[in-house]
C-alpha cells in the first residue's frame, strides 16, 4: 500500500483522460476554498451542501448501526467516510441510497427527499453507489456491464426490446460512450471478455467505470480501494480524483488513512453509528475523539492479505444478511468471487 | 435386434410427439425464468394447470368457445405469476422457490378435491373440449398416418405440429429478447441484481415481466398437453414434471435460445428408450423379474431424472454442449 | 360372501411385501400418456392419508376389479362389512366382506359401468355414512377402479359428542409436534449450511419405512423397531452430508445449483422408496385399530396421546443439548454466524454432521409417528415437507426454536382450518398460509433482518 501521499497518482491516472486536467482545477479549489472557512465540528453546515443527512437512525435487534443528528456533504468535493469496523459506515450508505430503510430521520439531495425512495429510484436522481465487495456482472462481457449503466434505454423496456430499430441507434451512442470510458479506465483491451474474469482492482475500475455511465452527480464509493493490489491503488485514486475534476461529488468509505489524507477535501469519523468528528484531512489525526475510537481498533493501518480476506468474509457475510440476499453460497469459506485475485 | 429398432423409432417418435412440445414449453418458460433472470420458479407445472384446466373448464363446463378457453388459461396464468410474484420476487430466492411448490402441491390439491370437483370433475378431470381444435388439421384426423415408421394418429400429428410452431414462435421471442437491452438487464439480474438496483433499474418489474412470461410458456405447455391427451385431469399436472422440465434445461444447456427445446426432445427420447428397452429386457428375461417387475419401470424413469439432474449439475452443469468456463464464473 | 374375491386383504395378512401386487396400473403405459398412467398409479395411494375417514381405493391384480378400504381414524379398519357390486340395471356381479385391514375387493367379468353398495348397518357404533351408501363407478379395461365410500367416525366433525374446536386443536397440536420434529433439522441445515434442502421429507420417510420393514417384516416390536429406525435416519442424514453436500461445499457449488440438486436428489429417493416398499400405504404390526380414548372434550387413542408424549420429550431434550451441552451451544454459534464460529476454533465441518444426523434421527422419528396415526407411504414425506416448510418459514428460516413454534402454528392451523374448508383441502390451507406469512412477515416470528457493521 502506498504510504506516499505525493498528488503523482492524480497526473499518473489522468493521463488517460488530459481534456479533465485543465477545466477541473477550478472546481477542485472552489471546493477546498469553499470548506476552508468551515469550522471542524460536527454537524456544521457546509457553504453549498449537495446531501443534507438529519437525525437518521437505524437500529437492528437493538443494536444501533446508526445514529447521525446531523450531516452535510459539500457539492462538488470529495468527502472521505472513516471509522473503525461496525462504525455504521455501510449501513449509512445502504440507507442514504435506498437498500436500507431508516427507523427514522429524513435526509435530502439538492433539497429534494430521499427517504423511502428504492435504489434504483435515488440511482436515477443522479446518487449511485458502488459495493464493497464488486458487484460485477460475472457472465456478461465487460462491454455489457458497461452498457447497463446507460440510462432511459428505450430496449429495457419488454414490448420495445422486441423491435430491434426502435433501439439500435441508441445502443450504438451507448456504446461509443462505454468505450470511451473503457479506454479511460484502460479496460478497453477487455471489453469482450466476461467480467467474472478480471483480477479484483480490474473489477473495482469496472464498476467505477459501470457508475460513470449513468452520468451521476454524487457518487458513493464503498472502499474502493479494498482488495485492489498497490500498483492499481494509484491509478485508481486518480480516477476518483478525475471524477471531482469533472464536477462530481464523491463520497468514499476508506479504512487506509494514506489514501483519506491524500484525496480528501473533508473527512467525516463515525464511530458506533455517530459521526464523531469532521473536518479537513490535516485536523483528523489530531481529534482526540478519533484517536479514541480507533484504539484498540486494527484499521487504522495497511490490512495484510490475511486479515484483508478475512475482514472481506465478515463483511460480505453482514452485507448479505443486512439486505436479505445471505447464503448465496452454501460454503462463504470458498467463493469463486476471488478468483480473479489468484 | 429388430426390437433395439422397435424401441428407437418409439423414443425418437416420443422425442417429436406432444409430449415433448409439453416439456418444451416448460423449459422454454424456466429458461426465461431461471436461466436468463435467475429465478427459481419450482412450480411451473401449476402454469401448464391453469393452461390446460383454462380449456377444459371453458370449453366442457362452461360451453364456451375453445380459443376463449385459450386466452382464459393464459390469463389465469398471469394471475398466478402475479399472485406468486408479489410477496415472493423483493425476497430472497428461495421464498419464491417455496411458495412456487407449495403452490403447484396446494392447486393439484384444490383441483382433485370433493368440494371442486362441481367445476373441475374431481380426480376423473374433464375430456371433450378439444374437438373444435382437432376439426382444424388441414387432413383427416380419424387417419393413421406413418412417420419414421412409427403409426401417428392424423389428431396427434396435428397437435404435434401446432406444437412445434408454438416452440419455434417461442425461440424467436426468446432470441428477440435476451440479445436486446431487456435481456441485459435480466441476466445481470441473474448476476447480482443489486448491482442493476444501484445502476437505476427498477429490478423488481423485470422479475416480474420475466415470471409472467415463463409462467405463461408453462400454460401454453399445459394447453398443448390437455388437447393432446384430449382429457385434463389434476394428476397429470404433477409436479415431478416441474423437475422434469429442469433437467431437460440444464441437459440442454440454460441461458441458451436452443437448449430447452434440445433437452426437452433428448430427455423424451432417453426416457422412452429407457423404458421400452427396460420393459423388452424384463419380458426377454434378461433382467430377472425378482429384481424389478415391468411395473417398476414407470418409477425407474423418475430415479433416472433425479439422478440425473445431481450428476448434470454436479459433473455438467453447463448442460451437454455449454462451455463450462462460463459456469465456473456463476457465483452462485 | 365369496373369500375368493377378497385377494389382497389376505396377501397383506401374511405379511407379504406388498410391492408384488400394489401396482397393477402401470402396465397399460407406454401408448397414449406415459407419464400421465404413473402418475394415475400414484393417485390411489395418495387418498388414504388426504382423505381420513373415508374408504380408500386399493390397486389388485386381476384384469377388471373394483376395491377399497373402510377405515377411520377413530374406528381403525373395519371389518366384515358387506359390498355388493352390481350393474346399473341391477344385475349383482358379487359381494364380499371387508377384512381384518378393512380391504375388499370385488373381480368383474369386464369394463363398464357398475354400482358398489355397502351395508350400513355392518359399520361398527359412532361411524355413519358421508353421503350416500353407494356409489356408480366407470372402470377402464384393465383398470382396478377404486371405490370412494365416505365415512364419519365422529371426530372432525360435529356430533359424537365431542367438542369439535378442541377435539381440532389437540389433533393438530400433535400434527404440529411432528411436523416440528420434522423440520427442526431442516431448519438447522438451512442454518448452518445455507442449503435449503427439499430431500428432507425423504428423511422422514426412510425413517417410517425403515421401521415398517423392521416392524412388520423383521417381526420386532415397534418401540425398538422406531429406536433402529432413528439410527437409520442418522446414518442417512451422516451419509447425506459425507457423500454428497461437503465434497460439494468443498468445490464451491452454488445456492442454485445445491438446490436443484436436492431436489433431484429428493426425485430419486422417492421412486426408489416407490419401488422397494410400493405404492400402497400400511400400518405398523403394532398399536393398530386402537379405540380412542374419551377425555370428555376431545377423544384420543392411546398411541397418539404417546405420541404427543414422545414428541414433547425428544422436542424438550433437542432444546436442553441447544442451550446446555458444547455441541449444541456450537450448532446455534454456526447457525448464527458461520465465520466468527469458524475463527473462535470451532470446528464448522463436525458441527454439521452432527446437526445432519441428529436431523436425520429427528426426521425419521417424526416419520415413524406420523406412520403411526396416519401409515406409511412412500411419499408421506414429501407432502409433509410442504408443510415444514411453511412452518420453518413462519418461523423464521435457520433457527431451531422457530421452526418449533411454526410448525406447531401449521399443524395446528392445519386442522383447524376443517372447522370451514372441506377436510380434503387442508393442507390447501397450510400452503395458502404460508404465502400469507411470505407477504405479511417474511422473516418469520422469531426471524429478525441482521445487523451490519
Amino acid at each position: 500500500m502506498p504510504a506516499d501521499p505525493t498528488p503523482h497518482g492524480a497526473t499518473a491516472a489522468g493521463a488517460g483522460a488530459p481534456a479533465s486536467l485543465g477545466k477541473g482545477a477550478a472546481p477542485q479549489r472552489l471546493a477546498q476554498a469553499a470548506l476552508r472557512d468551515v469550522p471542524w465540528e460536527v454537524g456544521v453546515a457546509k457553504p453549498d451542501a449537495a446531501i443534507v443527512v438529519d437525525d437518521v437512525t437505524r437500529t437492528f435487534g437493538g443494536l444501533t448501526a446508526v445514529a447521525v443528528d446531523h450531516l452535510e456533504i459539500q457539492r462538488g468535493g470529495i468527502t472521505g467516510l472513516i471509522g473503525p469496523n461496525g462504525a455504521g459506515k455501510t449501513t449509512l450508505f445502504n440507507l442514504l441510497t435506498g437498500f436500507d430503510q431508516p427507523d427514522s430521520g429524513t435526509w435530502s439531495f439538492n433539497g429534494r427527499p430521499l427517504g423511502k425512495l428504492s435504489p434504483h429510484r435515488v440511482s436515477r436522481l443522479g446518487v449511485v453507489r458502488t459495493f464493497q465487495l464488486t458487484k460485477a456482472l460475472s457472465r456478461l462481457t465487460v462491454l455489457q456491464n458497461m452498457l447497463l449503466g446507460a440510462q432511459g434505454q428505450k430496449g429495457e423496456g419488454f414490448f420495445r426490446a422486441l423491435v430491434p430499430g426502435v433501439w439500435r441507434s441508441q445502443e450504438r451512442e451507448n456504446t461509443e460512450k462505454a468505450l470511451e470510458l473503457l479506454r479511460r479506465f484502460k479496460l478497453d483491451a477487455k471489453k469482450d471478455d466476461f467480467a467474472g474474469t478480471l483480477s479484483g482492482g480490474q473489477r473495482k475500475l469496472l464498476e467505477m467505470a459501470r457508475a460513470l455511465m449513468t452520468d451521476p452527480e454524487v457518487v458513493m464509493l464503498d472502499e474502493p480501494m479494498a482488495g485492489v493490489n498497490p500498483a492499481l491503488t494509484q491509478s485508481l485514486l486518480g480516477h476518483v480524483k478525475d471524477l471531482r475534476e469533472q464536477g462530481m461529488t464523491v463520497i468514499f468509505v476508506e479504512h487506509d488513512m494514506d489514501v483519506v489524507r491524500d484525496i480528501s477535501d473533508w473527512v467525516v469519523v463515525m464511530a458506533s453509528g455517530k459521526v464523531i468528528a469532521e473536518g479537513p484531512p490535516e485536523s483528523i489525526s489530531q481529534n482526540q475523539a478519533v484517536v479514541d475510537a480507533y484504539l484498540g481498533a486494527h484499521h487504522d493501518a495497511p490490512l495484510t492479505v490475511d486479515e484483508e480476506d478475512r475482514v472481506l468474509a465478515e463483511a460480505e457475510r453482514s452485507i448479505a444478511q443486512e439486505e436479505g440476499t445471505g447464503g448465496d453460497v452454501i460454503d462463504p469459506e470458498r467463493r469463486p468471487r476471488h478468483g480473479g485475485q489468484r | 435386434m429388430a426390437e433395439l429398432i422397435d424401441a428407437f423409432a418409439i423414443a425418437l417418435k416420443a422425442a417429436i410427439g406432444f409430449q415433448a412440445v409439453f416439456l418444451a414449453l416448460l423449459a422454454l418458460g424456466l429458461n426465461i425464468q431461471f436461466g436468463y433472470t435467475g429465478l427459481l420458479n419450482f412450480g411451473q407445472i401449476a402454469f401448464a394447470l391453469l393452461g390446460g384446466y383454462g380449456i377444459a373448464i371453458s370449453v366442457s363446463q362452461w360451453g364456451l368457445p375453445f380459443w376463449v378457453g385459450v386466452v382464459i388459461g393464459l390469463a389465469a396464468a398471469v394471475l398466478l405469476a402475479l399472485l406468486l410474484g408479489i410477496p415472493t420476487l423483493r425476497l430472497r430466492a428461495d421464498y419464491l422457490a417455496i411458495a412456487t411448490i407449495a403452490t403447484a402441491e396446494g392447486l393439484r390439491l384444490l383441483f382433485r378435491s370433493v368440494s371442486a370437483t362441481p367445476v373441475t370433475n374431481g380426480t376423473r378431470g374433464l375430456s371433450g373440449f378439444n374437438q373444435d381444435f382437432i376439426a382444424l388439421a388441414p387432413w383427416d384426423t380419424a387417419e393413421r398416418y406413418d412417420l419414421l415408421g412409427t403409426r401417428w394418429s392424423g389428431a396427434d400429428l396435428w397437435v404435434a405440429l401446432v406444437g412445434w410452431v408454438l416452440v419455434a414462435l417461442t425461440c424467436l421471442l426468446t432470441w428477440l429478447l435476451v440479445r436486446s437491452p431487456w435481456g441485459r438487464v435480466v441476466k445481470s439480474i441473474r448476476e447480482d441484481e443489486d448491482a442493476v438496483r444501484a445502476l437505476g433499474k427498477n429490478v423488481y418489474v423485470y422479475k416480474m415481466q420475466a415470471l409472467v412470461l415463463g409462467g405463461v410458456l408453462g400454460a401454453l405447455g399445459g394447453m398443448v398437453y390437455a388437447v393432446g391427451t384430449g382429457s385434463a385431469t389434476p394428476d397429470q399436472y404433477q409436479n415431478a414434471n416441474t423437475f422434469l422440465a429442469y433437467a431437460a434445461l440444464i441437459l440442454g444447456g440454460a441461458a441458451r435460445v436452443l437448449g430447452p427445446v434440445v433437452g426437452a426432445m433428448l430427455m423424451y427420447f432417453i426416457i422412452q428408450f429407457a423404458d421400452t428397452g427396460l420393459r423388452t429386457l424384463i419380458s426377454n428375461g434378461v433382467i430377472p423379474e425378482d429384481l424389478l417387475s415391468a411395473t417398476d419401470v414407470a418409477q425407474i424413469r423418475f430415479v433416472l431424472i433425479g439422478l440425473g439432474l445431481i450428476l448434470l449439475l454436479v459433473f455438467r452443469p453447463q448442460g451437454i454442449f455449454g462451455d463450462r468456463r462460463e459456469v465456473m464464473l456463476d457465483a452462485r | 360372501m365369496t373369500h375368493a374375491h377378497n385377494r389382497a386383504g389376505r396377501r397383506a395378512g401374511r405379511g407379504a411385501p406388498s410391492h408384488v401386487d400394489a401396482r397393477r396400473t402401470g402396465t397399460g403405459g407406454g401408448r397414449r400418456g406415459p407419464l400421465r398412467l404413473l402418475l394415475l398409479a400414484v393417485l390411489a395411494g395418495s387418498f388414504a392419508l388426504l382423505v381420513p375417514g373415508t374408504a380408500a381405493a386399493e390397486p389388485e391384480t386381476a384384469a377388471e376389479s373394483v376395491s377399497g378400504t373402510f377405515r377411520t381414524s377413530l374406528s381403525g379398519p373395519i371389518e366384515g362389512v358387506e359390498v355388493t357390486v352390481t350393474t346399473p340395471d341391477g344385475q349383482e356381479i358379487g359381494t364380499t366382506e371387508s377384512d381384518e385391514n378393512g380391504r375388499w375387493s370385488v373381480d368383474l367379468p369386464g369394463p363398464g359401468q357398475y354400482t358398489v353398495t355397502i351395508d350400513e348397518d355392518a359399520l361398527p357404533e359412532g361411524v355413519t355414512l358421508n353421503g350416500e351408501n353407494s356409489r356408480t363407478v366407470t372402470v377402464d379395461p384393465g383398470r382396478d377402479q377404486g371405490v370412494l365410500i365416505g365415512l364419519n367416525d365422529g371426530s372432525r366433525n360435529s356430533g359424537g359428542g365431542t367438542v369439535q374446536w378442541i377435539q381440532l386443536f389437540v389433533d393438530g397440536l400433535r400434527f404440529g409436534l411432528l411436523i416440528a420434529m420434522a423440520a427442526i433439522g431442516l431448519s438447522l441445515i438451512f442454518g448452518t449450511t445455507g442449503l435449503t434442502n427439499f430431500a428432507h421429507g425423504e428423511l422422514v420417510t426412510i425413517g417410517a419405512i425403515a421401521a415398517w420393514f423392521i416392524n412388520v417384516e423383521g417381526g420386532v416390536p415397534l418401540i425398538p423397531a422406531a429406536l433402529l429406525a432413528m439410527v437409520v435416519g442418522a446414518g442417512i442424514g451422516a451419509l447425506n452430508e459425507l457423500a454428497l453436500w461437503r465434497p460439494l461445499r468443498r468445490r464451491g457449488t452454488g445456492l442454485v445449483a445445491a438446490l436443484v440438486i436436492s431436489i433431484g436428489l429428493s426425485l430419486l429417493l422417492r421412486y426408489l422408496y416407490q419401488i422397494i416398499y410400493g405404492g400402497r400405504s400400511n400400518a405398523y404390526a403394532d398399536y393398530r385399530g386402537q379405540r380412542a380414548v374419551d377425555y370428555g372434550p376431545f377423544t384420543m387413542t392411546n398411541a397418539d396421546l404417546a405420541s404427543i408424549v414422545i414428541a414433547l420429550v425428544v422436542l424438550l431434550l433437542v432444546a436442553v443439548m441447544l442451550q446446555k451441552t458444547k455441541i449444541g451451544k456450537a450448532m446455534r454459534a454456526v447457525a448464527d454466524n458461520r465465520d466468527l464460529a469458524a475463527s473462535s476454533g470451532i470446528d464448522v465441518n463436525r458441527v454439521i454432521l452432527v446437526v445432519w444426523m441428529m436431523g436425520g434421527a429427528l426426521a425419521a422419528l417424526g416419520g415413524v409417528l406420523l406412520g403411526l396415526s396416519d401409515e406409511v407411504q412412500w411419499d408421506m414425506g414429501f407432502r409433509l415437507l410442504l408443510l415444514m416448510f411453511a412452518g420453518v418459514t413462519l418461523g423464521g428460516l435457520g433457527t431451531a426454536y422457530g421452526a418449533l413454534l411454526g410448525s406447531i402454528v401449521v399443524g395446528v392451523f392445519v386442522q383447524m382450518s376443517t372447522l370451514v374448508i372441506p377436510n380434503d383441502v387442508k393442507y390447501v390451507g397450510g400452503l395458502l398460509l404460508l404465502i400469507v406469512i411470505l407477504i405479511v412477515r417474511p422473516q418469520g416470528i422469531l426471524g429478525s433482518r441482521a445487523r451490519v457493521g
